[in-house]
């Protein structure tokens, strides 16, 4: 990991109304680094991602993504990224092959390249064998590992995962894990949110959100060394609940 | 008496068997976790218990009720929170309470006080609808409304699901107090480190029941000692050890590797192989089994069982 920055954010914020989702936020990731993205429900993770990925504009603040701006090159962003979401992320009713052509595609990728890339990507996971069943009919572990190799097929600088292993069985969610190191090992940034703290763990650096606001930014070994604790989650704990009034000043 | 009784459950959406077989039995006032990851057929099964579908083959009781026989007398009986967001989007909180108290034939007074712990929480944002309430506080109004006709059976799919760590806390602490007021609470999640929430836990995967037990003596299902593994360099050392003949199984657990030695092996053997290969930092323990481990050995198990069918 070098000290490369890739994502660079300097007093973000994003207002809806009098509503402020992202109050100032300042932080930077580097290049290859697995950076973990923590917050309670409503905290504005999901806020600060879409700009991230181009997908909304920020209300203010100096942003960018893989060398560029936000405000200005959306679109260039979004060809040098990829993104995952446990929501949509694959077609179920095209079989892998087929995502597999369609998202290359997307990115921007010849015939020839999506040829030679599909064929790596089916090997890589060993599902040569599947690749002309439809998604629709695989098991979630199996939708979630596809769909993350498909969006770093076009080998983008940065991968935004969000919430990649909810509802994962345990073995899976550890090749889920297996496959983010080998993505950073080949120099992708890997930004994911998640909410099982064991996986927070896993990340060179985490930043907590509460309230729109990032209430800490450093690697999991000096945030428990800072507060003393035993873990990640009972960081999380201690920090989420100590700072946040939601659910009371709503 | 409010226990639950399966026996024998099966359920099969044409070729798909989403609930294989499945036994098992909840006791009067007990919070019992059924722990599984999607596609594990735990909301089929609730289904079933909660009457709203109907079994292939088996029989579930409720107390003295039959969920087929007497499923119109039971359902008086039963509070059911399902996975989605179930209250309506476009009325307010005090609405959605008393809509469902009225379906019941009850009202918001006539069982406040077993709901007035939670609703008093949400209670400053009676007027305002449900549909623009945060995710903590929909998750309250719901508990609440099926509540509110005063259930034996709490039956709760996935209630803690896409809810952070602290909120998590919060809703098994709520669940632990309406326990104390003799309710029968089955609840199903997908985070394993929930099940320590519970006084008993049946582990689900693939339609199967893989084993049922208190929390605390579920680490027994592993036979293998375990033990487990840090240094500076995690990736390099995970790679090493799944290369170790000595070591049955090697997963990552937060900061540390847990590892199974196989039966014939000993730690001193795998020991030394560590500190030959020179790891900064290197931390080596032996553990008691977490419910995660167990899961992941249970399932390595079934699918062994399954390539030999």
């Amino acid at each position: 990991m070098t000290k490369d920055k890739i994502i660079i954010v300097k007093d973000m914020v994003k207002k809806f109304g009098d509503f402020v989702a992202n109050d100032h936020l300042n932080f930077d990731v580097y290049r290859g680094e697995i950076f973990g993205f923590l917050g309670a429900n409503g905290a504005g993770k999901t806020t600060a991602m879409k700009i991230l990925t181009g997908l909304s504009k920020p209300s203010s603040g100096e942003i960018s993504v893989a060398g560029y701006d936000v405000y200005k090159s959306g679109d260039t962003i979004k060809r040098n990224i990829g993104y995952m979401s446990q929501k949509f992320s694959l077609y179920e009713d095209l079989s892998i092959a087929e995502n597999i052509r369609l998202y290359g595609g997307i990115y921007g990728l010849s015939r020839k390249e999506i040829k030679k890339r599909s064929a790596k990507l089916l090997a890589q996971l060993g599902i040569e064998d599947m690749a002309n069943k439809l998604v629709g009919a695989l098991p979630l572990g199996w939708k979630q590992k596809i769909a993350f190799s498909v969006a770093i097929v076009h080998d983008p600088a940065i991968v935004f995962l969000d919430e990649p292993t909810s509802g994962v069985d345990p073995i899976t969610r550890r090749q889920f894990w297996d496959l983010i190191y080998d993505a950073a090992q080949r120099g992708i940034t890997v930004f994911v949110t998640t909410h099982y703290m064991d996986e927070a763990e896993y990340c060179d650096r985490v930043a907590i959100l509460v309230d729109g606001k990032m209430i800490a930014l450093d690697s999991p070994q000096n945030l428990k060394e800072k507060y003393q604790l035993s873990n990640m989650n009972e960081v999380f704990v201690k920090l989420a609940r100590g700072h946040r009034s939601f659910d009371k000043e709503q | 008496m409010s226990e639950i009784r399966i026996e024998n459950i099966s359920k099969s959406y044409g070729k798909v068997q989403a609930v294989k077989n499945v036994s098992f039995s909840v006791k009067s006032g007990e919070l019992f976790g059924l722990i599984g990851p999607d596609g594990a057929g735990k909301s089929s099964l609730i289904r079933m218990i909660t009457t709203l579908l109907l079994s292939d083959s088996g029989t579930i009781h409720m107390g003295q009720y039959d969920v087929v026989k007497d499923y119109k007398i039971l359902r008086r009986f039963i509070g059911y929170m399902p996975g989605k967001f179930s209250l309506y989007q476009d009325l307010t909180v005090k609405e959605n309470l008393e809509f469902f108290a009225t379906v019941f034939g009850s009202s918001i007074e006539e069982n406040y006080e077993l709901i007035k712990d939670i609703y008093q929480q949400i209670e400053p944002f009676k007027n305002r609808r449900a549909g623009n309430l945060s995710g903590g506080m929909k998750q309250k109004l719901a508990l609440s409304c099926t509540l509110i006709h005063k259930p034996e059976f709490l039956i709760l799919d996935e209630p803690t699901t896409g809810v952070d760590a602290v909120s998590r806390v919060e809703f098994w602490d709520m669940l632990d107090r309406l326990k104390s007021k003799g309710i029968t609470i089955l609840a199903s999640t997908p985070y394993m480190d929930e099940a320590n929430r519970c006084d008993r836990i049946a582990l689900m995967q693939k339609g199967e029941i893989m084993g049922t037990d208190k929390p605390s003596k579920i680490s027994g299902m592993i036979q293998h000692d375990m033990f487990a593994v840090s240094a500076d360099d995690m990736y390099k050392l995970k790679t090493f050890l799944s290369q170790c003949q000595e070591v049955d199984e090697v997963n990552l657990f937060g900061q540390e590797i847990h590892i199974a030695l196989k039966s014939e092996s000993n730690e001193t053997i795998i020991l030394e192989k560590l500190k030959a290969q020179n790891f900064y930092n290197l931390k080596f323990r032996q553990i008691e089994a977490e419910i995660e481990d167990v899961f992941i050995h249970l399932m390595t198990k079934q699918a062994k069982e399954g390539q030999n069918d």
